[in-house]
């Protein structure tokens, strides 16, 4: 399994604090008189091998961020920096992870893991083995020939995870991933994720509407507001690793978790 | 016609038999064959009625011959060297041919037009309009000139079918490519895929429930236009066996070439259900199937 999983994970981030660097980011979405402030200045570093997660209500314009992350949208004002680079356009060295699973329905479960490996032009006997380790990291062995259909919501984005590691990313952004899963499934998909960043090391920013799993996952919280998107704070969480469902119960989580919600407190459309 | 005769009655039969118990597994299949044979039953019934009517009534038989005629006529047509110019099969492989052709041509043009105009954005702004306009233009009426225009031949007819296949199979896959869930594509975009990539793994596969319903609309449409193409001006075909029947008041011979022309449609649309199935086996039956009805 270590094959999969490269540059194993320290208890802290150990890499470059700077790692990616957003500095007076903003976007407007329209003309620019009536248009949208989707992101307004936002400063903010990510450090290498860190887990960040981003919470705020909709329409804070957190997934703005991350598809400016992804190079999915372009922006023109402010800077982008990843690993010293500043990012235009898509790249090749980044993992996504949406609020769907998106496994196209024709392909089974194996070629849908397999199809970074295809696109990017990558060695796809070499794809193909690492294809069946991450889904065995996943927990999906055996279901490498079964289409999409077959599987069950929770068991789609596991899949969808597997997918968006085949290309070995250096960093690996999510869209609220588990947001269409029930309360259950989705516990269960936190500890595995944490799991899974654990042993492989990646730089992982994560977006959430639950403050408890924005908790529970990152090292970082950023908390943003709506109107136009700012980023408000940015609150430390030191809980150790490897969290357990019982770190819920530990009293820096509960403050961790009040702290967010104070700030949200005025804001009714807060879901 | 055959899909719908079938299934009306699957709805309304327990309703007819309310007061029969049994477990639930046995009775579906049991009602399903039952079905087939009262379904043939039904066939049976109204073909005897129609033999029996017209010898009883002594309806004229130019006018409407009783089946048995119908069936000494398809066997005589039948019953012939495969080159006999008064033969189905001598005709029949020619209206085959015309079909296939013109099939192959209208389908292939519409969805290399669909394909094109997917990828190129200002193509669909230049081409939308007139393709709409066309559309509506009906193409049968333009089968004389097409036949002054390229004479008796089967050329005509090909050029024909392939006017009625077209359009079907653009339109489809036009909203076919249009339709592709926007997700996907961003997939595709965060992983740096080039534009030819996305229409491969994505655009052109989920496209593909479309573009066959277009094809299922465009192979009925080929027969249509075989004969009316061979009815305007052909040399050989069904279609002109039907004019030539007529022409001698031979009506059980015209019924007998519908029978055939009838066959060909049959096999057509099955024989794609079947690629159809074989292509988009990931969808469920029920709903690839409404798909194609929509």
């Amino acid at each position: 399994m270590s094959a999969v999983l490269e540059s194993p994970k320290a208890a802290t981030p150990a890499g470059r604090p700077d790692y990616i660097r957003v500095a007076g980011l903003s976007k407007r979405f329209g003309e620019d008189a009536s248009g949208v402030l989707a992101l307004d200045r936002i400063e903010c570093s990510i450090a290498q091998g860190s887990f960040v997660t981003i919470v705020g209500p909709s329409g804070c314009g957190k997934s703005t961020l991350l598809r400016i992350l992804a190079g999915l949208l372009d922006y023109e004002e402010g800077e982008v920096f990843l690993d010293g680079q500043p990012i235009r356009g898509t790249r090749r060295d980044v993992g996504m992870v949406f609020q769907s699973s998106i496994l196209l329905p024709w392909r089974s479960i194996l070629d849908n893991v397999m199809l970074p490996a295809q696109v990017l032009g990558l060695d796809l006997k070499k794809a193909r083995d690492r294809a069946m380790q991450l889904l065995h990291m996943v927990r999906l062995e055996g279901f490498e020939h079964k289409l999409p259909s077959q599987l069950s919501g929770g068991m789609q984005q596991r899949a969808s995870i597997a997918r968006a590691l085949l290309h070995d990313p250096k960093i690996l952004l999510m869209d609220e991933p588990f947001g269409a899963l029930d309360a259950m499934t989705r516990e269960r998909m936190n500890l595995e994720l944490q799991r899974i960043w654990m042993e492989s090391g990646k730089t992982v920013v994560l977006i959430t509407h639950s403050i408890p799993e924005a908790v529970f996952l990152g090292d970082q919280v950023f908390v943003m507001s709506p109107r136009p998107g700012t980023l408000e704070q940015v609150i430390r969480i030191d809980l150790p690793r490897p969290r357990g469902m019982q770190a819920m119960s530990d009293a820096g989580f509960a403050s961790a978790t009040a702290a967010i919600r104070e700030h949200f407190s005025h804001a009714a459309s807060f879901d | 016609m055959t899909q719908f005769a079938i299934d009306t009655p699957a709805t309304a039969e327990p309703e007819a038999k309310p007061a029969r118990v049994v477990r639930a597994r046995p009775r579906r299949r049991h009602s399903l064959s039952s079905l087939r044979v009262q379904s043939a039953l039904l066939l049976l019934a109204l073909l005897a009625v129609w033999e029996f009517g017209t010898r009883y009534f002594q309806v004229p038989k130019h006018l409407l011959p009783p089946v048995s005629d119908i069936c000494v006529a398809l066997w005589n047509g039948l019953y012939t060297s495969p080159l006999a110019k008064d033969g189905y099969w001598y005709h029949g492989a020619i209206t085959l041919a015309e079909i296939f052709l013109g099939f192959a041509v209208g389908s292939g043009v519409g969805l290399t037009i669909g394909i094109l105009v997917s990828q190129l954005p200002r193509l669909e702004a230049l081409v939308a309009p007139y393709v709409a306009a066309l559309q509506s233009v009906p193409k049968v009426a333009l089968a004389p000139i097409v036949v002054v225009w390229l004479g008796f031949g089967i050329s005509s007819k090909v050029v024909i079918i392939s006017m009625l296949t077209f359009f079907p199979v653009l339109v489809t896959s036009i909203a076919g490519f249009k339709a592709v869930d926007a997700d996907r594509i961003d997939l595709l975009r965060s992983l740096s895929a080039t534009r030819w990539q996305i229409f491969r793994f994505t655009k052109f596969p989920s496209a593909l429930p479309y573009i066959f319903a277009g094809l299922n609309m465009a192979a009925a449409f080929s027969v249509v236009g075989a004969v009316v193409g061979e009815f305007v001006g052909a040399q050989a075909g069904l279609g002109v066996l039907i004019l030539q029947t007529e022409a001698q008041a031979d009506t059980a011979g015209s019924f007998a070439v519908m029978v055939v022309l009838s066959v060909i449609g049959i096999a057509l649309t099955s024989a794609l259900r079947r690629v159809q199935q074989r292509v988009l086996h990931w969808m469920p039956a029920d709903s690839s199937q409404r798909t194609v009805n929509a």
